[in-house]
């Protein structure tokens, strides 16, 4: 077995993108859509921080974005959590098919 | 096969196995504790890599911070012990092959690609490294996007208090 190196971690973090994927397509509630969207966002902070490390260790540019990424997640779960409380205080549920008030 | 590369399959299967929990359990509490876990991995995972300030980060904002706010919206929407509606199995099916099928695309290309190594320097991940050089304004510095964030997370919070406050009624207004 090769030691482990850049493939292994691309590897991970590519199924724990498609993992978030899969629950991003099947889930209906609004907040485990959220969940699944932070485990996409965290398998690119590790791509990032993979790559920064083991092709480019001159320079910390990767670690700059998974900072920046990390905040700019925190930023948009509490708007989304505004959202999808203000959308339960209106429509009494937060399934996405109840979801069809901006429907035209 | 060494120590370290054994503990990073453990801390992989960790990631994965709590966050396929995570998408698939159908109580919603459960699914927040799943991820919450999954993300303490991706912290094991940063320190792993030797990158301690990451670690730190992931688990100071994720963990306390997000994972923490998920939990609230949770109690304050749902009835966090029922069970979450069941899914169509043709949206599980095609889900499913949709992601396996990007997933083996991906690692086709992923293992074929040879990555050139530069293994003779090393990554200085030190908490004085990366504070000077986000307050650096000059040649490499990060100070413009430092402060794009600040302004971004105002905007944020000014956002979040205006979409979740109540209206009042005209009567009372």
């Amino acid at each position: 077995m090769t030691p482990v190196g850049l493939p292994h971690i691309l590897f991970l973090s590519s199924c724990l993108f498609f993992i978030g994927m899969y629950g991003f397509f099947t889930r209906r509630n609004l907040i485990t859509i959220l969940m699944s969207l932070e485990l996409m966002l965290n398998s690119v902070n590790i791509n990032f921080v993979a790559f920064n490390k083991y092709l480019y260790p001159q320079n910390l540019s990767g670690i700059f974005f998974t900072i920046f990424i990390i905040t700019i997640a925190a930023a948009e779960a509490a708007v989304a959590i505004a959202i999808i409380i203000n959308l339960f205080r209106s429509s009494n549920s937060i399934d996405v098919i109840d979801a069809k008030e901006m429907k035209h | 096969m060494e120590f370290k590369d054994i503990f990073f399959y453990l801390i992989a299967l960790y990631i994965l196995g709590t966050a396929l929990m995570a998408v698939n359990t159908r109580k919603i509490f459960r699914a927040s504790i799943w991820l919450l876990f999954s993300l303490i991995g991706v912290a094991a995972l940063y320190f792993w890599l030797n990158l301690e300030f990451l670690a730190a980060v992931q688990v100071a904002v994720y963990v306390g911070g997000i994972v923490v706010l998920i939990i609230f919206s949770i109690f304050l929407t749902q009835k966090s012990g029922n069970q979450m509606a069941k899914t169509e199995t043709t949206q599980t099916v095609f889900s499913a092959l949709a992601s396996l099928l990007g997933l083996a695309f991906l690692s086709l290309v992923l293992f074929q690609h040879s990555f050139g190594s530069d293994q003779n320097q090393e990554l200085n991940a030190s908490i004085e490294n990366i504070g000077a050089q986000m307050l650096n304004p000059g040649e490499g510095g990060f100070l413009l996007p430092f402060e794009a964030v600040s302004m971004l997370l105002l905007a944020a919070l000014v956002g979040s208090i205006v979409i979740a406050m109540k209206v009042k009624n005209k009567e009372n207004a």
